[in-house]
């Protein structure tokens, strides 16, 4: 053992860990290896002759400057930090209130946009069909566009997002639909998904390439949800409030609720919602990794519980000695591919929250567990799904719910594999993620399948 | 001689490859074999090596334990893996080739034109 530093060094040493653990990116046990290397350090600039002080000064200038730091240490750990990567503004950002005056901009614009259909007699609420089929059209762009500027990007980047939401305009507006399409509905769903891909290009500001940067918009997605649903909510008292307020007094708010509020406070809290998680990034901890944790036991729990009374009921498509009919109606399909999203989901954020480098835990085992049991529901799905189309025929809604299962199964077979390999320490979480944010461009590429080339290959119908 | 920024950058990976090839170390160690390695000419700002090594370790290339330091503190051992041994035989196979390169482009022109550029007489 060799003598402790002086007293007046250490205390040095404490407050420069203080200092350097205080910044966001370098965390815990980082500052330790930090230290031990500034001590090191120290020693050596002693033996060489320096004064103790001395010493130090020149240890932690070698150390490098905490802003450059601190960067390099986001950028490594970005899951600490995400916000960071993207908005990789150092220090020079002039006011705080620039984003979100950005912000408020681009929410009017939103919601003027949704009204302006209206002065062609396209009102919200008696014109839901041009509604529902433009949503998308109408109101992502404004929040790609609040990314756009404030990340300054290259003519390119612009171009990039501009024109998939271009394309997507005319293809929903000028295919010659039929009255009441399925193919119209698909496409409009599926929209929704490719532009909101396409937004995340503009939100990666063009480095569409990235894992990492993938997985920050994997995150930003799921925080944005979350602060969107707490708008909502907001915004449903509110409603409730205007309409009970103005009965008292003998009017109806109702048209003005339908036609303006609700409307325009969707649109607008499209983009609010998108700024708010980069402006409180820092300020509370990341809500969609704690409702992982929170439900995805749970959301286990009811999957292996409906595959046990699957497969205790029988028959798949057809009922069989009376045995009730477990996959007949669509619907029921329907609903079993929206819960395998949020198993993605789930899985998604859990891995999006965490530190890369821990070692396997029981959470790890749990989620495999949780896409097994998925994968077996996925399985009975599919096979319900293929003696459907055996049975009646393809259609655009059977087709659209049997290309989706597909890429969910493929999808979570190979995360059941790699965390598998994982959880048995064979294989590194980064090779999850990379799965991952590798798949994002599969989601964009089928969702445009749909958009644009189901509606001619089944006549608009 | 200073030698450039991107220069340093694109050799700190197999910098630290080659070094951990060699045996376990840690942050301070490797610096310091960094040094000793490039007579002092390559400078790393000290703190940046750890996220290279952090990178390394999420990449599955090294492993890291946490023991003692002969003073009784807590010191982070980086050692290669299996992977990391991969990646260190394939950057080395990368850059004997930019050397390679290098090496006969500058050869060609000692031996064709002997001006006062020719290697070595290059300004600071």
């Amino acid at each position: 053992m060799t003598p402790d530093l002086e007293p007046q060094v250490e205390q040095q040493i404490t407050a420069w860990r203080e200092y350097v653990g205080r910044r966001d990116a370098i965390a815990g046990r980082d500052v330790d290896e930090l230290e031990d290397h500034l001590r090191d350090q120290i020693e050596r600039l002693e033996a060489s002759g320096l004064a103790p002080d001395e010493a130090f000064l020149v240890a932690v200038k070698r150390m490098g400057g905490l802003d450059d730091l601190s960067r390099e240490y986001a950028r490594e750990h970005s899951e600490r930090l995400w916000k960071q990567l993207v908005v990789a503004e150092p220090e020079a950002a002039p006011s705080r209130s620039g984003p979100m005056l950005l912000a408020v901009g681009f929410a009017v614009a939103a919601a003027v946009a949704i009204k302006v259909p209206a002065l062609f007699g396209a009102d919200f609420s008696s014109d839901g069909d041009f509604y529902a089929r433009n949503l998308a059209v109408l109101v992502l762009p404004f929040l790609a566009a609040y990314f756009l500027v404030r990340r300054r990007s290259s003519a390119a980047t612009v171009a990039m997002v501009a024109v998939p939401f271009a394309v997507a305009a005319l293809a929903l507006n000028l295919y010659p639909f039929g009255p009441d399409a399925a193919t119209l509905v698909l496409a409009a769903i599926h929209a929704v998904v490719a532009l909101w891909i396409v937004a995340g290009i503009a939100y990666a500001n063009g480095d569409v390439r990235s894992s990492r940067a993938r997985m920050d918009f994997i995150r930003f997605t799921g925080e944005w949800f979350v602060y969107f649903v707490l708008i909502a909510l907001g915004g449903a008292v509110l409603i409730g409030l205007t309409m009970g307020v103005f009965s008292a007094i003998g009017l109806d708010a109702a048209d003005f609720v339908n036609d303006w509020l609700l409307p325009c406070g969707i649109a607008g809290a499209v983009v609010i919602a998108g700024w708010l998680v980069e402006a409180k990034q820092s300020v509370i901890e990341n809500i969609a990794p704690v409702l992982t944790k929170l439900f995805t036991p749970l959301f286990t729990l009811l999957l292996v519980a409906f595959f046990v009374a699957g497969l205790m009921q029988g028959a798949l498509v057809e009922p069989v000695d009376g045995a009730p009919e477990m996959f007949g109606q669509r619907d029921l399909l329907i609903i079993f591919d929206v819960v395998l999203v949020v198993v993605l989901g789930l899985l998604l954020y859990a891995l999006s929250a965490r530190d890369p480098i821990a070692p396997a835990s029981w959470f790890d085992r749990l989620q495999l567990v949780m896409v097994l049991a998925a994968i077996l529901v996925d399985l009975l799905v599919l096979i319900a799904m293929i003696g459907r189309i055996a049975e009646y025929g393809a259609s655009p809604n059977k087709l659209a719910s049997l290309g989706l299962n597909l890429i969910l199964l493929a999808n979570l077979t190979g995360a059941a594999w790699l965390q598998l390999r994982f959880v048995m320490g064979r294989t590194t979480y980064d090779r999850l993620e990379r799965w991952q944010t590798g798949y994002v461009p599969v989601y964009l590429a089928w969702a445009t399948i749909v958009v644009l080339v189901f509606p001619p290959a089944f006549g608009y119908v | 001689m200073k030698i450039g920024k991107d220069l340093v950058a694109a050799a700190a990976t197999p910098m630290v490859l080659g070094i951990l090839a060699e045996g376990e170390s840690y942050g301070y160690a490797i610096l310091q074999r960094v040094s000793e390695l490039s007579d002092g000419e390559l400078e790393w700002s000290d703190g940046m090596l750890y996220p290279l090594l952090h990178r390394l370790e999420r990449l599955g290339h090294v492993e890291a334990t946490w023991s003692a330091s002969p003073t009784g503190r807590p010191r982070k051992h980086y050692r290669l893996s299996g992977s990391g041994q991969a990646a260190f035989a394939e950057q080395r196979r990368q850059w004997s080739v930019v050397s390679t390169a290098l090496q006969k482009v500058w050869a060609d022109r000692d031996g064709g034109d002997r001006s006062a550029f020719a290697l070595g007489g290059a300004p600071a």
